[in-house]
């Protein structure tokens, strides 16, 4: 298998296009992809370092496990507060969204 | 060079080029299907580091959970009218992402790694007896969480005014 330095610089550069996406899309669901990619990157880094580093050690896949639990609910709520918010206002542009800024 | 090193690097290619298509697409949907893409190949990782289980985790709960709940958003709200991308986010954007790949670069090449000899198959059976034995009071609040955001989820979707089938477009 590969050496863990190139999976590192891997899912380096996946969370950084994520959050190149979170910065630069005005859509709200488009961010909530770009925070998927992100806590993918973030899983596979986990996995990685259990399998290759620590062979035989389970953490890093239980980590894992959470991670995606964590991101599935974070998905659930984020929609939800997507289609709400363009109830309220007929937009989903991020932009748009400063209800509660002062 | 290795056969699954091969592959890995192959599937980390074609994972990066879809998940730079996510955002960088013009249109959404293609966002969307090229994010399937790339989380699929996320599972084809895990494969490919001996968790089995979690690749099944990653295309049953990204493939086709994930992915229907953003094509079904995409599809209830209109596409923007403005354009995607305005030019501050977008500078600001590649310049804090630019400027944190090249840390992560640094950080992730400066120290050598232990190297194990070898790799281990984790079973399922440990797997789940991890899972259920030092893992179990994480893995129950794990569930709360999704109890909670499933709840949650269904409060804030639900339309204000109780029995009406269509949702006010609410001038609130």
């Amino acid at each position: 298998m590969v050496p863990i330095e190139h999976i590192m610089v891997f899912t380096g550069a996946l969370f950084c296009i994520g959050v190149y996406g979170v910065m630069a899309r005005r859509n709200a669901v488009l961010v909530l992809m770009a925070i998927e990619l992100m806590l993918n990157a973030v899983a596979i880094n986990l996995v990685a370092f259990g399998t290759l580093v620590y062979p035989g050690q389970i953490n890093g896949m239980v980590f894992a496990i959470f991670v995606v639990t964590i991101a599935a609910a974070e998905l659930g709520l984020g929609l939800a507060i997507v289609l709400r918010v363009y109830r309220m206002r007929s937009s989903i542009n991020v932009d748009d969204i400063d209800l509660m800024r002062w | 060079m290795e056969l699954s090193a091969l592959a890995f690097y192959v599937v980390a290619g074609v994972t990066l080029v879809a998940a730079l298509g996510v955002v960088v697409a013009r249109s959404v949907v293609y966002a969307a299907l090229l994010l399937i893409l790339s989380l699929v190949m996320t599972g084809l990782i895990y494969l490919l580091l001996l968790a089995d289980f979690l690749a099944l985790i990653q295309i049953l709960v990204y493939g086709g959970t994930v992915s229907i709940l953003l094509l079904f958003a995409l599809m209830l709200t209109p596409p923007e009218t403005r354009p995607e991308l305005n030019h501050r986010g977008w500078a600001l954007g590649a310049v804090a992402s630019g400027a944190l790949f090249v840390l992560l670069l640094v950080a992730s090449l400066a120290d050598k790694w232990p190297a194990a000899g070898g790799t281990r198959h984790i079973s399922l059976v440990d797997l789940g007896r991890a899972l259920f034995s030092t893992w179990a009071v994480p893995f129950e609040v794990a569930s709360v969480v999704l109890l909670v955001a499933l709840l949650g989820a269904l409060t804030i979707a639900r339309s204000t005014t109780p029995g009406s089938k269509i949702a006010p477009r609410a001038s609130a």
